[in-house]
């Protein structure tokens, strides 16, 4: 469980991976949000496809990243959607502040650095 | 409305390791009814919202009690008792109100209520200040054939 970070050039790709609740949301957005800065990211993919379960504090992690990438002048996609949790992100109207798209790819780059952090729940 | 026909009870700390302990055991609890997958996804995700707002909002400063209840009824009814004994609600009809929280700065959406109410038949909120909070879920769940 946790989140897995891909980054190409100034694209940052966040795999979250387990169940997304008000416990495991913290340490997800410290994660995703060292990425981002590190990588001076313009573009930041949320990658849904290996969520478990996720309540509202899901939606708070996104309008929470959301806010981030415009204070960066920056774009947010969200990927992947499970079809539950594209019921969770109904309620909420997501679709108004991110993209969502079926499926992305990232740029190809010779040098591929993936680094993997797990978080505990 | 007539006596359940099964009905569980436990009482946890407000950890937040616990929200996902709360949604696992309705779940379990629920397996001999055999609910359908969205069915339960639906009362595991109100299950968490409850627990969340216990945690976050009934106990700010302290971890205290939680409890919670489950009853199954005649007719495959799913109810469910989520109070703690913690600060509780001020203004209930407010902190219903989808978008708004109290803790925005923790990335808090304010849609708790509002999930609860979509992905549940019923939804009844009991507040005293000081005192604590119960909120009471229920939702009717497909009759299937038991074996």
């Amino acid at each position: 469980m946790g989140v897995e970070i891909a980054a190409r050039g100034q694209t940052v790709c966040a795999k979250l991976v387990g169940d997304i609740d008000h416990h495991s949301a913290r340490e997800m957005r410290c994660v995703i949000d060292v990425a981002v800065r590190e990588n001076d990211a313009k573009e930041l993919i949320l990658d849904f496809s290996g969520v478990t379960f996720m309540d509202s504090s899901g939606i708070g992690l996104v309008m929470g990243r959301y806010k981030v990438m415009c204070e960066r002048e920056g774009r947010l996609t969200i990927a992947r959607l499970p079809g539950y949790i594209r019921k969770v992100m109904k309620v909420a109207g997501i679709n108004r502040l991110a993209r969502i798209v079926e499926d992305y790819e990232l740029p190809k780059e010779q040098e591929q650095e993936v680094m993997k952090v797990e978080t505990t729940n | 409305m007539k006596r359940p026909i099964n009905e569980m009870k436990v009482v946890f700390p407000s950890l937040s390791e616990n929200e996902r302990f709360a949604r696992i055991t309705v779940s379990g609890f629920l397996s001999f009814i055999d609910p359908k997958v969205d069915e339960l996804a639906d009362i595991k995700t109100a299950v968490s919202e409850a627990v969340t707002n216990c945690i976050v909002h009934g106990y700010p400063d302290k971890v205290g009690q939680i409890e919670l209840c489950v009853k199954v009824f005649e007719d495959n009814t799913v109810r469910i008792k989520i109070s703690d004994k913690g600060c509780g609600i001020e203004d209930i009809d407010r902190a219903m109100q989808p978008l708004f929280t109290t803790k925005p700065e923790e990335d808090r959406a304010g849609l708790g209520f509002a999930v609860m109410e979509s992905f549940m038949d019923k939804i009844k909120v009991k507040s005293k200040l000081g005192k604590g909070t119960a909120v009471t879920l229920e939702k009717a769940v497909a009759v299937r054939t038991r074996v």
